[in-house]
């Protein structure tokens, strides 16, 4: 682990560079209708396929909102959402700015000052008006540059549909299609923008993907939509969040991300999560309801998701892998994490398919204050996947006696070849380690988060260096003041 | 007379509701070493978990005082950093910390209480070897997570090892010697009595005579009941040794006063 200092450099570097963001006037109407859509679409000048896209998704949505039936299945529970009340086209920080740093709430002024985030970043954060602008298209256009030689499309998604509308009409949807659910159809209908890459065949990112050094979408709003290709025998590794805790008046976010490995292609797909929770009673704070898939479509293929969530009000997410190819892979590796009044209803699925499939699930649960969480898997073997293998280790740790972690391990197998194996513990986080540790003059917020840290090594080791390094020190900034 | 770092005056103590410790009196003083012995349930581990601070055990009255300052009034981190350590007699697993990272931030954590530069990564490396190798410590267990899978003997030494390394002004071996063979009694030992100094004390915890033939103490207690009952020279060891503690137990209070003040 690095010193200090080094973590600080770290985790500040992500917020060395800005973007100059434009401030969207435009604003449709509150609420969702037809109407709605076709703005959207028409304002992105999209072709007509996709805005025919949008509009069965609309019709889905309205259908299955009629009808009530937005998931009730997870353990949580929140306050019923007005869809009817929200603007569904609006730059997503469109809250009201903020005149100067004295009116941003201290909690979160020091959570910027612990993570090491640079003053005039902090403002952008907390939506407060910069008058300053950012200078890092020169940074940015420099990675384009070079990813552009190996013939890697990494853009956002508005831009891809102009660019590149054959790629996106081929994959858009066929990984999460529409209809899918509840959320994946308003997302499908009213997505504002998102990331799109292309890795073409054989060629190995040579870097990891970020959204951070895309040009002109860095506000991809609450209706994020992500895809990301790796064509036959291509890598790529993809990054996604920042440990900065984002102010955003949207209260609900509905992404959809979509993964397509081809032949002996692989992806690594790594979130740290860290959207706003709400304030220690529970007030505010982001509703993340994510539908996150990847096909493994290809022989061999690879998907790997790993999170870090420690963020959101709730958190309704299950990162899935169709291990459709031969001999395909799949991974899932992911802290929770649930303070206050947090809840994180989380896990995976795992369809397995093609013959020799393998899959790995591990999850990492912890939970303080009033932090409710569950995992929830499953892993469904088909009945043509022989010789398929799937191991899950579902561990969760409790701080305190007012929190709660759940475990909902669902297992299909129809194929008798097969094996499964899961194993799940629960721990609370030890009084005697606690004082070992004080006992060798460690404090017991560090304690804690060297605890905690140790809990979740095997993700954590999954994560790209730099991004690990971050998502230590949110770990233990997340649980702060949950002891004692 | 050289400083008193330890004075323990009238301490009572209980742990779960039960009375422990009862008007206990030690005085402890630079350079010296003593042993507390004592049957099964006399009180020698409340003592040891007064001293560090160890949740679930409840002062009930008395006063310690550590080099003049109540250290009862002091965080457990805070008694650290100022030098009083306790090797566990059932030394802590923390899955998933490397015993060396472990090890470094407790010792930067007591460095910068002493207004000392935190070691980096090398300079720790090199100074953590030089201590390895006094208690033998093979080197995969500094890559291993904290005392998880170690042997007991292994535990003992590592406890042994982050003495060595945060250098305390007060140390107390809470049955240090429990559960080790003679070869890693003699490592043990070793690196105790490489700490001896003119400027610490040590207060060694135990059930049996041997430990204190590699240990030398300048005074031995024995407790009963909660409080000290009889103090001598080392020899009283060797005596509890063969006639064990009954016959102390039919004389309480007898030396105690003499012995201990």
């Amino acid at each position: 682990m690095a010193e200090a200092s080094e973590l600080e450099k770290l985790a500040s570097r992500e917020y060395a560079y800005g973007f100059v963001t434009p401030i969207e006037e435009e604003k449709i109407p509150k609420g969702l209708s037809e109407e709605t859509v076709r703005l959207i679409s028409a304002k992105k000048a999209e072709p007509p396929w996709l805005l025919e896209w949008r509009l069965k998704a609309y019709r889905r949505f309205v259908q299955l909102l009629a009808e009530e039936r937005e998931p009730t299945w997870a353990q949580i529970t929140y306050p019923r959402i007005d869809y009817q009340g929200m603007y569904y086209y609006a730059a997503p920080k469109q809250g009201p700015k903020l005149a100067s740093m004295d009116e941003v709430d201290p909690e979160l002024l020091r959570t910027y000052d612990r993570l090491g985030i640079p003053l005039l970043e902090q403002k952008r954060l907390a939506g407060v008006a910069v008058d300053a602008v950012f200078d890092s298209v020169s940074v940015a256009t420099t990675y384009k540059a070079e990813l552009e030689k190996q013939g890697i499309v990494f853009c956002s998604f508005s831009e891809a549909v102009q660019k590149y509308p054959e790629l996106v009409r081929q994959y858009l949807g066929s990984v999460v299609p529409y209809a899918d659910n509840f959320f994946a159809a308003l997302n499908s209908a009213v997505f504002s923008d998102g990331s799109f890459a292309y890795v073409p065949k054989g060629v190995r990112c040579p870097m990891e993907l970020s959204t951070y050094f895309r040009i002109n979408a860095q506000e991809t709003g609450q209706f994020e939509r992500t895809l990301i290709v790796a064509d036959e025998g291509a890598s790529v590794s993809y990054l996604e969040g920042c440990t900065a805790p984002r102010r955003d008046e949207n209260q609900l976010h509905a992404a959809v991300v979509e993964l397509v490995a081809l032949d002996d292609a692989s992806i690594k797909y790594s979130t740290v999560q860290n959207w706003y929770p709400g304030d220690k009673e529970g007030r505010g704070g982001i509703y993340n309801f994510v539908t996150k898939r990847g096909a493994c479509r290809g022989r061999r293929s690879k998907i790997s998701w790993t999170q870090v969530e420690t963020g959101s009000a709730i958190t309704w997410k299950y990162p899935s892998c169709i291990l459709q190819g031969d001999d395909s892979v799949g991974e899932f590796y992911s802290v929770a994490v649930t303070n206050n009044r947090q809840q994180a209803d989380t896990g995976t699925k795992m369809i397995h398919i093609g013959k020799n499939t393998r899959s790995t699930i591990v999850s990492k649960g912890i939970a303080a204050g009033h932090g409710q969480q569950a995992y929830r898997g499953l892993v469904r073997i088909g009945p043509k996947a022989h010789g398929a293998r799937n191991h899950s280790q579902c561990d969760s740790l409790l701080l305190g006696d007012k929190c709660g972690a759940h475990t909902f391990p669902y297992l299909e197998v129809k194929n008798a070849s097969a094996t499964v194996e899961h194993e799940a513990t629960t721990s609370r986080i030890g009084e005697d380690q606690l004082f070992y540790c004080r006992q060798r003059g460690l404090s017991e917020e560090d304690a804690v988060s060297m605890i905690v840290n140790g809990f979740c090594k095997d993700v954590l080791r999954e994560l790209p260096m730099e991004f690990a390094v971050e998502a230590q020190k949110l770990l233990g900034l997340s649980l702060e003041g949950s002891v004692g | 007379m050289k400083e008193a770092l330890l004075e323990i005056e009238a301490l009572s103590a209980s742990a779960g509701g039960k009375p422990i410790l009862r008007g206990l009196e030690l005085v402890l003083r630079a350079g010296e070493v003593h042993a507390i012995m004592g049957p099964n349930g006399s009180g020698k581990s409340t003592l040891a978990g007064v001293l560090a601070g160890r949740p679930g055990i409840e002062v009930t009255g008395g006063r310690v005082r550590y080099r003049g300052e109540d250290l009862l009034a002091l965080a457990p981190e805070e008694r650290a950093r100022r030098g009083v350590f306790l090797a566990f007699q059932y030394p802590v697993e923390i899955p998933g910390v490397s015993n060396n990272y472990f090890l470094k931030s407790a010792v930067n954590a007591v460095r910068q209480h002493r207004g000392e530069e935190p070691y980096d990564a090398m300079e720790f490396l090199s100074v953590v070897r030089e201590k390895a190798a006094l208690v033998e410590m093979p080197k995969d267990l500094l890559a291993r997570s904290v005392n998880e899978g170690f042997s007991g003997g292994e535990k003992k030494r590592n406890e042994i090892l982050q003495m060595l390394l945060l250098e305390p002004t007060l140390a107390v071996l809470d049955e240090t010697d429990s559960g080790l063979d003679i070869d890693a009694l003699r490592i043990v030992a070793s690196g105790v009595n490489a700490l001896r100094s003119e400027a610490r004390a040590m207060l060694v915890i135990t059930h049996y005579q041997r430990l204190l033939d590699h240990i030398v103490p300048d005074q031995v207690h024995v407790l009963s009941e909660g409080r000290i009952v009889h103090s001598g020279g080392k020899e009283l060891a060797l005596e509890l040794e063969q006639r064990g503690y009954a016959w102390l137990e039919r004389e309480p209070g007898r030396g105690a006063e003499a012995g201990a003040r």
